[in-house]
């Protein structure tokens, strides 16, 4: 398997249910090497689902993913796909890495050791590789005061960005960013959007955002995807859906969230 | 007719139960590292996946925390050498504290795991962190804390439960009162030290553990 002829991302028919209630619809949908693709809709449109299934938060009901042509929760077994071991997931999984809405820093651990945790324990680094590392990290997000600090002693901002350097201390090469400013003070949001911006500059990621942020996201995105009720409704380049969405509803929700700026 | 207290034999029988309350001690303490340790393996095998064990666990937790410590007591000492395990009083003693014990922490650990966030499992996952390591690094170090005082709670609890071991002899406080008042035939004065010497710690076990609740309650205060 040559992974570099395949997409990064590839979803096939994935859909995802709770009970009666169908939040994602046999969804088709590619993400390319290194694009940076937006999200957008209304809430339950089925957004932040597509993020936490591709992170293996949630189960899918239908359909498979594929992570660089590799199929995410199943493996081949001759001819058919079965649910795949947690060998498998693992692996696989470690190709990406997530920030949350709420942080979910862990709270008994400095910013430093949050950092720390997983590549010691997951990559099995020293303690001293891990630490630098670490540092560097923490210091690219402009925390290199802070590497002692608890969560607690930091605001919101300072979380997000400890959170962004902690996915990116196990080298993914999927970000997944799920509403990752919407927890934030309004002057808080910037400096977080800042460093995702310069990521997206300096390193080669595939970056995945469900975003409210259409200002960040017109700029920033090579592509946005507006989700409504479980589907994929339109999709383009910025300038397409924010300068002329062709969709009755893309074109309400865009007016509706524009409107309140 | 009056009571009266001999101030003579007070003095007298002081360090002989003075020695008997070391072993009160040590069973206590015994008997709590036993409860703490195997009430967290219970606590988790309640949330395993397997819904066996599941059951399991929740059926042996039930059983033990309805039938009689007393009874428990017995049953290890005087019964399982017929099954062929023969037990010292004192081992007896500290494993059936310790079990029934454990079933009570085991629901304390549960309350603690259940309060830690989905969001801090979430991001254990997203860090491909294995599931020992997420309970090990993540999720024991959350939970434990804020139930420190309630596990605090069952060890006076069990502290108080020990004389229970004077029905198989163990030279505790209690059996150690109960000798020396049927050599003297008084029991005034052996039984009143007995009950002072639990009263004493249990009111600074209750003060301790107020501490602790405050130190930790400042301490782990913080947001995620």
């Amino acid at each position: 398997m040559k992974p570099s002829n395949s997409p990064m991302l590839r979803f096939e028919k994935v859909s995802k249910r709770y009970g009666s209630l169908t939040v994602l619809d046999s969804l088709d949908f590619e993400v390319a090497r290194n694009e940076k693709v937006a999200i957008i809709g209304p809430s339950g449109s089925g957004k932040t689902t597509l993020l936490r299934m591709l992170m293996t938060l949630e189960e899918i009901d239908d359909g498979v993913i594929y992570v660089e042509g590799e199929p995410l929760t199943h493996m081949s077994q001759g001819e058919r796909l079965v649910r795949a071991n947690r060998q498998h997931v693992s692996r696989v999984r470690a190709k990406i890495g997530m920030v949350f809405q709420h942080f979910n820093l862990f709270p008994h651990m400095s910013a430093v050791q949050n950092c720390i945790e997983a590549p010691v324990t997951v990559l099995g680094l020293s303690k001293d590789e891990a630490y630098a590392r670490a540092a560097d990290l923490l210091q690219m997000v402009g925390l290199g005061d802070k590497l002692d600090h608890y969560p607690s002693q930091l605001s919101g901002g300072q979380k997000q960005r400890v959170a962004i350097a902690r996915a990116l201390a196990m080298r993914p090469k999927i970000m997944l960013f799920d509403e990752v400013t919407s927890a934030l003070d309004p002057e808080l949001v910037g400096e977080v959007l800042k460093v995702i911006r310069q990521l997206g500059e300096d390193h080669d990621l595939t970056m995945l955002m469900v975003t409210h942020e259409m200002g960040f996201a017109k700029e920033f995105a090579d592509r946005v995807c507006f989700f409504d009720a479980g589907k994929m409704v339109e999709q383009g380049t910025p300038q397409q859906i924010f300068g002329d969405p062709q969709h009755e509803r893309s074109k309400q929700f865009l007016s509706a969230v524009l409107e309140t700026r | 007719m009056m009571l009266e207290w001999d101030w003579n034999y007070t003095w007298e029988i002081l360090p002989i139960l003075g020695e008997a309350s070391l072993v009160t001690i040590k069973a206590t303490l015994l008997g709590f590292l036993l409860a703490a340790a195997l009430g967290l393996v219970f606590a988790l095998l309640r949330m395993s996946r397997v819904r066996y064990v599941r059951w399991i666990a929740t059926a042996v937790i039930e059983f033990i925390r309805s039938t009689p410590l007393l009874i428990q007591i017995f049953f290890l000492y005087y019964v399982m050498p017929e099954f062929g395990l023969s037990l010292d009083a004192m081992t007896a003693g500290v494993i059936a504290l310790g079990v029934h014990y454990a079933c009570y922490c085991s629901e304390v650990y549960r309350a603690g795991l259940d309060n830690v966030p989905k969001g801090q499992w979430e991001a254990a996952i997203a860090l491909n962190l294995s599931p020992f390591v997420t309970l090990r690094d993540i999720i024991i170090p959350q939970a434990i804390p804020p139930v420190v005082p309630a596990l605090a709670n069952y060890l006076v609890a069990l502290f108080k439960e020990t004389p229970l071991l004077s029905a198989i002899a163990v030279l505790e406080l209690m059996q150690t009162a109960k000798i020396l008042a049927s050599e003297s035939f008084q029991y005034t004065e052996p039984i009143t030290l007995v009950g002072l010497y639990f009263l004493f710690f249990s009111l600074i076990s209750a003060a301790l553990s107020r501490q602790l609740e405050a130190w930790l309650s400042r301490r782990h205060g913080g947001t995620r």
